[in-house]
């Protein structure tokens, strides 16, 4: 890019520090109320390293292994690029990217601190761990612990498998008392003792009685049924060792902190894209900085053919409800109180079930596309089938929804699960490589009912017959 | 936006850096901090990845018969890198057989319905019909090796068997080998071990058995020694039948196992002759490339092979400084008549090799033993070594029981059906 210096160049880090301040200020004034930030300056390995482990410090996993070394790959031949990364912690922790120019630095430090303003005001977050850090080097100590005491590969076997059915937890109910950051002066609110004290690490032994109801039913071994795999075998499996079951625990405590950021991705984008523009708007930037934050914005705000962009849908949900509820412009104060009300309380399922519209969806040029013969083709643009269809997928993640129905199946300690299916079918190949993890660590038959192509379909494994399918 | 001028967000000073926990005296909350530390040192990724990698290179060996009757690896150039799928390294998840297949896109405006998004589809994607959902789209991981790599994986315990000491030229590997201690060197090399003892032994002697206060004396260094591996000198007599029987199966066949052959011998010996034989009625000496390009036709006879390979031993590679390493593939379709003869010049063959191998290349091996093979089992000697090869996947296990350690163990060929 033949764009002048002062737009890409790097910036020192008094300048650096000096554009935090300013940038922090702008957000403070027009309203957000995000954790106190820390930015850290970072080389692209380490970013990279912390997008594929998904917070510092993680456990170690060959899988974590993979996904940084194809991001690292990604990266250094130009084809991908991490923009931001930042951890929903307090203090907020954001990274920097040390080849970043100024105004791309700049760009982020105001996205991240929209991000930080979602992470400490909407409400999916509000049971989140805002000591995530500390929790997940415990967690990585102990899984070396258990390394040391029975073997890495024992280790990694557990794992291998808890990992594929990792994103089937569930957060529970979604109550929460608002407690507000800041006094009406910009003060931090002192934090009271009880609040401090439900964060130590062993209140849940003193108040088991009161979180649990925060818990989802795990199901009896007999009985209910329970969406939560990992809570469900983690409590109920018959053959699991105490360090197994502590790992299956640990990754289902990372797993929830990690949930709110999977179903927020697109409210939590377009919030912080819909603030970097307003934010870098308020800065004194030369005009080829304006020139640079055009074109990095336009980057970012993409659409894509055969996915959503979460940047660019949320951005265009967010300026939309601006302008619906400013009674065109004339009541700019009644948008931005309906604006932070959307923060704090939607999902990316609620807001797009709320607020996509039908010219909105006609504006966007949104459908929905499917496999024609070899092709890949647009089969409907319906604005209701499409926003159905999202809602459909951000319920749970674009994944099947799989259930315990009975964890003493044929009275025999066998563990039944079943597919709540919907019309899509599972893909059976994947799916009987997951049930033998399952197997592994049910420690007993496992079976897996489902729907396939109109009939109903049950597959079984366990260690001495190894795989059946029935029909 | 709201009209709010810059002039009432200059901030009230503030100390910088107090947190939540101990409420300021000014009115705006904490600035933000920055830093920068010394990452130089953080490999937590690096090391995952390796164990990532491991976990490929296990795969890869337990695939190693597919993958070395591989097509597209004999047709590189040496250089290029070879993606190699695998399938065990997978993060399995419960996920819809149509993933990929169907969703919500966004266009740049004016998409219509019917417009199309991607010709052609996904490759291996199943279409409809009664397979939808079973297998969608399989996912290879595929890793990639150099042609190097994957050679040192083939051949990690491979050598040359029953090789000895013969009088004239020796095949000379180098190898380092860190087998003594000395006082002085350079401190990548300190021994740790020796060091602690030699610093507790000079304490004990003052009196006082302890580890610490090192002094210089205490140290010890692992130093290296180059032994050079003298081995006799050897000469693997390649021979091919190239006649009109031989398709374009066993062809392949042929050429893939020479292939490996090759790339083996040339990567753990610095000095190994070979020698080209091809043959139909006739037995020509022949190049590398000749060897492997040219295409004949005609009967068969094997004798001529063999007779010129004896000659061969008895003029330029004499069974006195030569390990000598005939090898023979055919799909065993000799002249009747010759296969007496055949009998006769393998035998004395065998006296002069350290190893006669022989492989007969036979789609549907199971039907019918060849004239040939009866012949070689006739003679039935420690040296020999015959087998039959029917399907790609029995590449590997042929040059594993040629070169392989020779035990009892040695991997039996897959009973497995035929090839395609």
């Amino acid at each position: 890019m033949s764009l002048a210096t002062s737009a890409t160049r790097i910036a020192t880090r008094d300048e650096l520090s000096d554009a935090c301040e300013r940038i922090w200020d702008v957000a403070w004034e027009m309203g957000l109320r995000p954790f106190p930030m820390h930015y850290e300056i970072v080389p692209s390995s380490i970013l990279y390293e912390f997008g594929a482990y998904g917070l510092p410090g993680r456990f170690s996993h060959w899988t974590h292994g993979k996904a940084y070394h194809q991001m690292k790959t990604m990266y250094d031949y130009g084809l991908s690029k991490i923009y931001e990364l930042v951890i929903n912690t307090n203090p907020c922790y954001a990274f920097l990217l040390d080849t970043n120019g100024f105004v791309q630095n700049k760009m982020i430090i105001a996205h991240v601190l929209a991000h930080s303003d979602y992470f400490a005001n909407n409400a999916y977050y509000a049971r989140t761990s805002r000591r995530m850090l500390e929790s997940v080097s415990v967690n990585a100590n102990r899984l070396r612990q258990y390394e040391f005491e029975h073997g890495k590969e024992a280790v990694e076997s557990v794992l291998d498998a808890v990992l594929a059915i990792q994103e089937h937890v569930e957060a529970g109910a979604t109550t929460y008392k608002r407690r507000p950051l800041y006094n009406d002066d910009g003060r931090p609110e002192p934090v009271r003792r009880a609040d401090q004290k439900k964060d130590g690490p062993y209140d849940d032994v003193w108040k088991r009685d009161e979180t649990d109801s925060l818990i989802p039913v795990a199901g009896r071994p007999t009985g209910d049924p329970a969406r939560d795999l990992l809570l469900f075998i983690s409590e109920h499996a018959p053959a699991l060792e105490e360090w197994q079951r502590d790992i299956v625990q640990i990754i289902r405590m990372e797993m929830l902190y990690f949930l709110p950021q999977m179903q927020t991705k697109i409210c939590n984008e377009g919030w912080a894209s819909y603030w970097h523009v307003r934010i870098m708007r308020e800065l004194d930037l030369t005009d080829d900085e304006v020139i640079a934050f055009a074109d990095l914005h336009a980057g970012v705000l993409q659409p894509s053919p055969k996915r959503i962009n979460p940047y660019f849908l949320g951005y265009k949900i967010i300026e939309d409800i601006e302008r619906r509820f400013s009674d065109d412009g004339k009541d700019p104060a009644a948008a931005r109180a309906k604006l932070f009300e959307v923060r704090e309380i939607e999902n990316d399922a609620s807001l797009l079930r709320n607020y996509l519209t039908r010219e909105l969806c006609d504006d966007l040029d949104l459908y929905i596309y499917g496999q024609q013969d070899d092709d890949i083709v647009v089969t409907d643009k319906d604005w209701e089938k499409v926003r159905d269809m999202l809602v459909t997928e951000l319920t749970t993640h674009g994944k099947p929804l799989i259930v315990v129905d009975d964890g003493d199946y044929r009275g025999n300690r066998e563990l039944y699960l079943r597919h709540a299916w919907e019309g899509r079918d599972l893909d059976l190949g994947y799916a009987e490589h997951v049930l033998e993890h399952v197997g592994k660590l049910w420690g007993r038959t496992v079976h897996l009912e489902t729907n396939n192509g109109g009939n109903q379909a049950i597959l079984s494994w366990d260690a001495q017959d190894g795989h059946q399918r029935k029909p | 936006m709201n009209g709010k001028s810059h002039s009432a967000l200059n901030p009230p000073k503030r100390q910088p850096g107090h947190s939540v926990l101990s409420p300021p005296s000014s009115v705006l909350p904490p600035a933000p901090s920055l830093s920068q530390s010394d990452w130089s040192l953080h490999r937590k990724g690096p090391i995952d990845q390796a164990r990532h990698n491991e976990k490929i290179k296990d795969a890869v060996r337990k695939n190693l018969a597919d993958i070395v009757s591989e097509q597209s690896i004999l047709t590189t150039d040496g250089r290029k890198i070879i993606k190699v799928p695998i399938r065990s390294l997978d993060e399995y998840r419960f996920r819809f057989g149509d993933e990929g297949q169907q969703g919500v896109g966004q266009g740049q405006g004016g998409t219509q319905v019917g417009d199309v998004l991607q010709k052609g589809g996904t490759a291996q994607g199943p279409g409809k019909g009664q397979g939808a959902g079973e297998e969608p789209g399989i996912d290879y991981y595929e890793a990639e090796f150099t042609l190097d790599e994957l050679t040192a994986l083939i051949f990690e315990d491979l050598g040359l068997p029953n090789l000895e000491e013969k009088k004239l030229q020796s095949v000379t590997s180098p190898t380092i080998r860190f087998n003594d201690i000395r006082r002085k060197g350079a401190l990548a090399n300190l021994d740790k071990r020796q060091t602690l003892k030699q610093n507790l032994r000079r304490n004990a002697m003052l009196g006082n058995a302890y580890v610490g206060d090192f002094k210089p004396e205490d140290l010890r260094f692992k130093t290296w020694e180059e032994t050079f591996d003298r081995r006799a000198a050897a000469v693997v007599l390649a021979m091919m039948d190239v006649s009109g029987s031989m398709g374009s199966f066993e062809k392949y066949i042929a050429r893939s196992f020479y292939y490996w052959m090759l790339a083996f011998l040339r990567t753990k010996y610095d000095n190994v002759e070979i020698v080209f034989i091809a043959h139909h009625t006739e037995a020509k000496e022949v190049t590398e490339e000749e060897f492997f390009t040219r295409g004949e036709s005609g009967g068969t006879k094997v004798s001529s092979a063999y007779q010129l390979a004896l000659d061969l031993a008895e003029t330029r590679y004499r069974p006195e400084d030569w390990n000598l390493y005939p090898f023979h593939f055919s799909d065993g379709d000799n002249w009747p008549s010759d296969n007496a003869l055949c009998k006769d010049l393998v035998t004395q063959m065998l006296e002069q090799s350290a190893l006669f191998g022989y492989g007969e290349i036979r789609q549907g091996r199971y039907a019918y033993h060849s004239t040939l093979m009866s012949t070689f089992e006739q003679i039935s000697h420690p040296k020999l070594m015959p087998l039959v090869i029917g399907a790609k996947a029995d590449v590997y296990p042929a040059l594993r029981k040629f070169f392989g350690p020779q035990t009892p163990t040695t991997p039996e060929l897959p009973a497995a059906a035929l090839a395609s």
